[in-house]
């Protein structure tokens, strides 16, 4: 006897057995070729049963100097994005049909353009006899060529120039999910203009500050190919140092142990700042 | 107070023109330098020539790393909406318990740095000697586009109504049929959005690339070794045809993808 209920529990079984077994492919291929290479390699770092490599990673001072100059390079990138990005995605939530149109083609082309691509003409751009250095020398701004390559600066400049996309499009979207009313409403009242921004629409825009930030900042503390090129060799990133590690002195352990410093590192702040904006909005 | 927000008004819009024109001019550059007569590099071009287009299609080595990166990207295009449009409906329809921490598996490969995955799975593929092998950069480039893929189709699955299912069930439609004829043509724009991201994903890709395409270059790996050892011109004449290509797809997606893109990357 099987009573309404049972044979509606039997199709939302079935339903269930049919949804997993779409998604078993996928697993399978991100249990494979992600996670278990991932937590392989994790594991390397103690494979000889002490905390040696973890020692090292975190208490020499060289390595204990490239992990906070990463952090560091990465909180100013994050920075940098930040007060480019908000203004940028103001004005586009305030901008008309064509404003939006080309906005969405000057964030998007070189979001999906090779980042060889761009590394390459920021050397053009950025050298001593570049092309930014002969403009400034031509105006007379400057008389020597400011060192804007291999250096720090490279590096903010080039990562920036990837990350900021990553930044705009989470306030732009806050910005929009705003209801126009409310700062309408705040200025009815009698409040100015900048104290509408300040006490109604940037605190309700926080979320998406909060997921850029969280975005760039996690994204360019693993940064690779940017500071490689443009940093000269002055600006060491972790992942350079693993690269290094793997590629020229073969220490698997070691550069397991760094992975997962940087991995950890990663994740601790990608959840430490959702959690400050998060409050910050609460309170 | 009405002319002040003018002025207000007028400098937010003068620097977001700025930063437009900040995101705009590395891809600029590239246009004239590819264009230029100089046998080294040097800006303005002194002169016009097709030289280094010429140079990029005489060299076999270019060729070869363009024709397999296409192929990479284009089994990775496949492998990625074969396995990750069925991976959505899942994590999107499925009310079991454990679907949030596989979600946040699906997505993992954004946020872990790349470089770790790339010397993880050199190690895995020199034990398989999968290295050198372009079919295995494009299985690892598919564990990349997954995310993406996930993050576009299921903002077009939430927004679908199941109802019209429901309804096509009752009308006597078997499952397939349903998911082929009802529910994906609605996805369409999310799919094509999607199929178009994995691709230039790949397509671009050069960290994974650089540990496990040995010998056997991608394009982007090419690329750098020839940032890194000689720096030509012909650089600038393969980066203007890779923003081409990629300019005409992302106008091919607004025209297919009626802004699926764009609505939700702002979501």
């Amino acid at each position: 006897m099987s009573s309404p209920g049972d044979s509606r529990r039997t199709i939302a079984r079935r339903r269930e057995t049919a949804l997993f077994l779409l998604a078993v492919p996928a697993l399978l291929l991100l249990g494979i070729i992600f996670a278990w290479p991932v937590l392989r390699l994790l594991a390397m770092s103690v494979e000889d049963g002490t905390l040696a490599n973890f020692e090292k990673a975190t208490l020499d001072e060289l390595y204990l100097y490239v992990l906070f100059d990463s952090v560091k390079i990465a909180a100013m990138v994050m920075a940098i994005c930040l007060v480019v990005a908000y203004p940028v995605a103001f004005w586009l939530s305030r901008a008309g049909r064509w404003g939006v149109a080309l906005g969405m083609f000057a964030l998007l082309l070189p979001f999906w353009t090779s980042v060889l691509v761009r590394t390459y003409a920021w050397l053009v751009l950025l050298g001593r006899n570049g092309v930014v250095n002969r403009w400034l020398r031509d105006a007379g701004l400057i008389e020597a060529p400011l060192p804007l390559l291999h250096n720090t600066s490279g590096v903010l400049i080039g990562m920036v120039h990837v990350l900021l996309p990553y930044m705009v499009f989470p306030i732009y979207a806050s910005l929009l999910r705003i209801d126009p009313d409310l700062s309408r409403a705040a200025e009815g009242l009698g409040a100015p203009a900048w104290r509408s921004f300040l006490r109604v629409t940037f605190p309700l825009s926080l979320p998406g500050v909060s997921a850029g930030c969280a975005l760039v900042f996690v994204l360019s503390l693993g940064f690779f190919i940017t500071p490689a090129l443009l940093g000269g060799g002055r600006v060491i990133m972790v992942s350079m140092l693993i690269e290094q590690q793997v590629r020229e002195f073969l220490d698997w352990p070691f550069a397991a142990a760094l992975s997962t410093v940087l991995l950890v590192a990663t994740l601790a702040i990608y959840a430490l700042i959702g959690r400050i904006t998060r409050g910050a909005r609460h309170a | 107070m009405r002319r002040r927000r003018g002025v207000s008004q007028i400098l937010l819009g003068l620097f977001a023109g700025l930063v437009f024109v900040f995101l705009l001019l590395p891809l600029a550059v590239v246009f004239p330098i590819s264009l230029s007569s100089a046998a080294y590099l040097q800006f303005p071009p002194p002169g016009f020539s097709w030289q280094w287009y010429q140079r990029y299609l005489d060299d076999p080595s270019w060729i070869d790393a363009t024709i397999r990166s296409v192929k990479v990207a284009s089994l990775c295009t496949v492998l990625a909406m074969g396995l990750g449009v069925p991976l959505t409906f899942f994590l999107v329809r499925s009310r079991l318990p454990g679907v949030r921490v596989l979600d946040r598996l699906a997505a993992a490969p954004i946020i872990v740095p790349t470089i770790i995955i790339s010397i993880a799975l050199y190690g895995v593929f020199a034990r398989l000697q999968l290295i050198g092998e372009w079919y295995g950069v494009a299985v690892a480039h598919t564990v990349l586009a997954l995310p993406f893929v996930v993050i576009l189709v299921s903002a077009g699955l939430r927004g679908f109504d199941e109802a019209q299912e429901q309804a096509a069930a009752g009308l006597g439609a078997g499952w397939p049929a349903i998911i082929w004829r009802v529910t994906l043509p609605q996805l369409r724009p999310s799919l094509v959005s999607a199929a178009f991201l994995s691709f230039i994903s790949s397509f671009d890709e050069l960290v994974l690339a650089m540990f496990l395409s040995g010998a056997s270059m991608t394009l982007p790996k090419k690329m750098f070794d020839n940032i890194m050892m000689e720096i030509d011109p012909t650089i600038a004449a393969v980066s203007v045809l890779q923003i081409l290509l990629v300019g005409v797809a992302l106008g091919l997606t607004s025209l297919f993808g009626r802004g699926a893109l764009t609505t939700t990357m702002t979501r």
